[in-house]
């Protein structure tokens, strides 16, 4: 890709809001005439990021460009891009064709051309009939409609989108869907999207980009994204899915739920520790064990409108979520099938904590600003810099936060058939990862404690 | 936000900080001063000591607080039946309650006096707290009211379809809830009753002298000091009733002048 | 039979409030000197309100110029000083919004007694000749807290996002508050203006302490004196009875337009 064809470019973009970074260095380029969507959950940074581009915030350290010129330091209404905001932010003392010519009238474009291009922008979102209508007697959908309308006027080069379908009901925004696709089609401007809704990113989108925790994930088309998630949490983002501790046992053989499965990933090692994913739909059900490669029992059967959901229990001990047209009766002994070309093996993005810390006595060492009693190091005093290691598994969670030596609160939860990984969020702000078998809500606060024989120290300058 | 808009605030805070907590400090300092400008109790202690002051001020929170309790007993049912549906389907009757209010204060005290000398009647503690009733109460039913009518009507039928009589209905769900309502017109009632001076003086023919009246003779006739002594005093009063009130209730006070 | 009870105390209480001001009016009909002394219907009192021809001085007609003039000043300032602040006050956080909503609210809560006391000792502070300028800075310290109160709400209700997408459309930030924000805050900034103004209108108290030795008078400060003098000057009568009609035919007409409105919107 030339540089001709980028209309947007971050380069190396971090900004923080009171001391919490909510941007982690991004670089992103975005094609002329490509419908991009930033998708992630809340708080993953995608709504500054749509911020940095509009100009309503500026970067802390990084550069924001447009065909090629700096504007990070440029205000927001010398941009030559339209945002339609996520609750329409319509004038409400403004009617329609008011509010569409705001942009126009400042601009000081003459009266006849600003009637003609309200006229014709209103025909495109039609919406015809309204110019004299009271923004605030609109429908949502309508609102919608006069929103986009009034960003498109400006001819902008780039329409930014912040969730703008969130406060519509689901049919209308279906509807909305086909509008927006086939608009970005005939307009041929750049479209920059951002949305939390899975679904919506991979109906819209040409490009997706996949952020969390202020880093950008992934960025790939929605095939791409589906089917090679990059990451455990790529995998639990986009669509529903299985997702398994693995050991890759050599090229194109991984064993997980207890089996050997054929593959078609290389270049993992041998004996070394993977994430797998597999998708509900790719797991082959039936009702007889034999040629099966594992069986196990059916748990529970919903059904979901085309098809039937099902959780089952291997006999190997683990959860597995599997969709298929046909329903199996709960209690039932299903066998079941996986394609080698349907296992995703992940590399694991980290296989134990690491923390780094300080000794405060020969027994006790400082981490995460918490002073945990600790085995002896050979050699180390106090006020020496360690590094710690602490086993998932190693860690427990206790009901309440002064319990803990520590206190935090449960972040993100994934489910991985038999049992569940954790983030937890300490006071500090760090991460630490938790095996556990309990069952954790998002957002409990919790203590955390570890025990002195599951810290692993060694010298910080020993590595 | 890339425009810093909470910078706004700084004019106004320096306009209060010199019209509101300055003043207030000064009130207190005078308080603390003789006519030199030493420091000094005495003011204070003239107050604590005088057998005529501390009667005034003892007859001051009594018709306060008397009349504040007329106002109450005689403007919650005036403005529960002016919230009912039931009872009064005319929003006319709520603006007729309001509508006086605009009528300068002082005018209609004295047409209430002359009305009192029309048919006979002395001038004294009755008049009083007759006349401030006519002058406070729509402070007291407009506040009520507004939480009355705010009130979301299915905790009624609730308690109704829970078993409730008519009278429980009342006493366990209306009345707890239009308590802001109350606190409110108390405050609006009490707190101008208390301080009141030349209302007193014309309902009564300056046969009674209320607390306002003596703080305005004192600051009047060039006593500074011994006058803030008795505004701090009376400070002191209006911060302990304050404290036992609900400050965003002022929210329907501000709102209540508009219809 | 309950609706009857209800309906009859209700107006035995309107009865009692209007009872001093239909005496008022029914005596600005007489030339009697004092009220309750009824000489015979006449129309003479309001022809000398008109003529100005006040038995030999003008000085209520002062007083009501006085009286209008101070109000309009003082809730323009207001409208403007209350307007910025609560602006300001709404991007606040944490303590320092806290602080200056407490601060905010002393006015309101205070006397009129202790905030024209305590207005009186700081212009004796600050060296301040007392006459009209204290005056007006008084009425503007109680009035402004009422405008902050009526504008927050608008603000509140604004959707933020609006003052954005004027940015967004091309509009600097001057042009944007002018053509987006005022607009929204309007509302709240006229009820705050008419709050200020009949604040300042009816005021006694905080006037009577800062209007100085000057000889000043607003409308309540001539009352007061004149009735302290014995007899009341028999023009006040009419003057107030026209008053009283003229705030009466504006609320019926508010209220018929926005009877009208409502039921406008209701039709769509």
């Amino acid at each position: 890709m030339t540089d001709k064809d980028v209309i947007i470019r971050l380069e190396n973009v971090s900004k923080s809001f009171g001391g919490k970074k909510v941007l982690d260095n991004i670089s992103l380029d975005i094609k002329k005439g490509e419908f991009l969507t930033l998708l992630g959950p809340s708080g993953c940074g995608k709504t500054t990021t749509l911020r940095l581009i509009s100009g309503f915030t500026t970067p802390d350290s990084g550069t924001v460009y447009m065909d090629g010129k700096d504007i990070s330091g440029m205000p927001p209404y010398k941009r030559t891009l339209n945002t339609v905001f996520q609750r329409y932010a319509l004038f409400p003392h403004l009617d329609v064709y008011d509010n569409i010519a705001f942009g126009l009238k400042l601009a000081k474009v003459p009266e006849k051309e600003i009637e003609q291009r309200v006229r014709k922008v209103l025909k495109m979102v039609s919406m015809t009939d309204y110019e004299d209508r009271d923004v605030e007697s609109l429908s949502g959908g309508q609102q919608q409609r006069v929103a986009i309308a009034r960003a498109l006027v400006n001819q902008p080069k780039v329409l930014l989108l912040d969730e703008p379908l969130s406060a519509l009901d689901h049919k209308m925004r279906q509807d909305m869907q086909i509008e927006l696709k086939e608009m970005h089609q005939k307009l041929g401007i750049t479209f920059i999207y951002v949305t939390h809704d899975q679904e919506e990113a991979l109906t819209l989108s040409d490009t997706i980009v996949v952020m969390n925790e202020g880093k950008i994930q992934q960025i790939g088309t929605p095939a791409d994204i589906y089917n090679e998630p990059v990451n455990s949490f790529v995998a639990d983002f986009i669509g529903e899915s299985n997702i398994l501790n693995g050991t890759m046992i050599e090229d194109r053989k991984v064993n997980f739920i207890g089996h050997d499965f054929e593959c078609v990933d290389e270049g993992f090692g041998t004996n070394n520790p993977v994430d797998v994913v597999i998708r509900p739909e790719d797991i082959y059900i039936m009702s007889h064990t034999e040629g099966a490669q594992f069986s196990g029992t059916v748990k529970s059967c919903t059904f979901k409108g085309v098809h039937y959901e099902m959780f089952v229990d291997s006999d190997s001990g683990y959860e597995l979520m599997i969709q298929d047209y046909n329903a199996f009766e709960p209690g039932s002994k299903v066998g079941m099938l996986i394609k080698p070309s349907d296992i995703q093996v992940m590399r694991k993005e980290r296989v134990c904590n690491t923390l780094e810390g300080v000794m405060t006595d020969e027994n006790h060492v400082d981490l995460l600003g918490g002073e945990f009693e600790c085995m002896p190091l050979a050699g180390a005093e106090a006020g020496d810099e360690v590094v710690a290691k602490v086993d998932f598994q190693d860690i427990e969670l206790l009901d309440h936060q002064e319990e803990g030596t520590l206190a935090g609160e449960v972040y993100v939860i994934l489910y991985k058939g038999d049992h569940y990984h954790l983030t937890v969020l300490t006071e500090n702000g760090d991460h630490l990862y938790v095996d556990t078998q309990d069952i954790w809500d998002k957002g409990d606060l919790v203590g955390i404690s570890i025990k002195p024989s599951a810290i692993k120290l060694s010298k910080r300058n020993d590595n | 936000m890339t425009i810093k808009r909470s910078s706004w605030s700084i004019p106004y805070l320096i306009f209060l900080l010199i019209f509101v907590v300055l003043p207030l400090v000064l009130i207190a300092i005078y308080a603390f001063q003789d006519g030199e400008g030493n420091f000094t109790f005495e003011n204070i202690a003239r107050f604590f000591t005088d057998a005529d002051s501390l009667s005034t001020f003892a007859l001051s929170l009594e018709v306060a607080i008397e009349n504040t309790a007329i106002c109450l007993l005689l403007g919650y049912p005036a403005a529960y039946i002016l919230a009912s549906k039931d009872l009064n389907r005319s929003a006319v009757t709520v603006i007729l309650f309001i509508l006086p209010m605009w009528i300068n204060a002082l005018m209609r005290t004295l047409a209430t006096a002359e009305l009192f000398n029309v048919f006979g009647v002395t001038l004294g503690k009755g008049t009083l707290l007759f006349g401030m009733a006519y002058d406070y109460l729509p402070f007291m039913i407009y506040p009520i009211y507004n939480t009355l009518n705010k009130m979301d009507k299915s905790y009624t039928e609730a308690a109704q379809d829970l078993g409730a009589t008519p009278g429980q209905v009342f006493r366990k769900v209306t009345l707890p809830l239009s308590m802001p309502g109350v606190t409110s017109g108390i405050m609006m009632v009490f707190m101008p009753t208390v301080s009141t001076f030349a209302i007193s003086e014309f309902l009564t023919n300056n046969k009674i002298k209320l607390f306002g009246t003596i703080i305005q003779e004192n600051i009047n006739s060039s006593m500074w000091n011994y006058g803030a002594a008795l505004a701090l005093i009376m400070l002191v009063i209006i911060g302990i009733t304050t404290l036992f009130n609900d400050d965003d209730e002022h929210a329907g006070k501000a709102e209540g002048g508009l219809i | 039979m309950k609706k009857f009870f209800a309906q009859a105390y209700i107006w035995f209480l309107l009865i009692l409030l209007y009872a001093p001001l239909v005496f008022i009016g029914i005596f600005s009909f007489t030339e009697s000197r004092v009220m309750g002394n009824w000489t015979g219907f006449s129309t003479k009192l309001y022809s000398n309100l008109f003529s100005g021809m006040m038995q030999g001085d003008s000085a209520l007609m002062s007083a009501v110029k006085n009286t209008l003039l101070i109000a309009l000043i003082a809730a323009a300032v207001s409208t403007l000083l209350g307007t910025i602040a609560a602006i300001g006050i709404f991007n606040l956080k944490g303590r320092r919004k806290a602080t200056i909503q407490f601060l905010n609210n002393i006015p309101m809560i205070n006397p009129d007694i202790i905030t024209g006391v305590s207005l009186f000792l700081l212009f004796i502070f600050l060296g301040f000749s007392q006459g009209y300028t204290t005056v007006v800075l008084a009425h503007i310290t109680f009035c402004t807290p009422y405008v902050v109160l009526n504008v927050m709400p608008k603000l509140a209700q604004m959707n933020p996002n609006t003052y954005e997408a004027a940015l967004d459309l091309g509009a600097t930030p001057g042009q944007a508050l002018r053509k987006v924000m005022i607009p929204q805050l309007r509302p709240g900034m006229i009820s705050g203006f008419i709050l200020a103004f009949t604040m300042s209108l009816d005021d006694f108290a905080v006037t009577f302490f800062t209007r100085g030795t000057i000889g000043l008078d607003t409308l309540s400060t001539y009352i007061y004196t004149d009735a302290r003098k014995g007899g009341l000057t028999p023009e006040l009568r009419p003057l107030m009875t026209l008053i009283f009609a003229t705030i009466l035919i504006l609320l019926v007409i508010i209220n018929l337009r926005q009877a009208r409105l409502a039921k406008k919107a209701a039709n769509r």
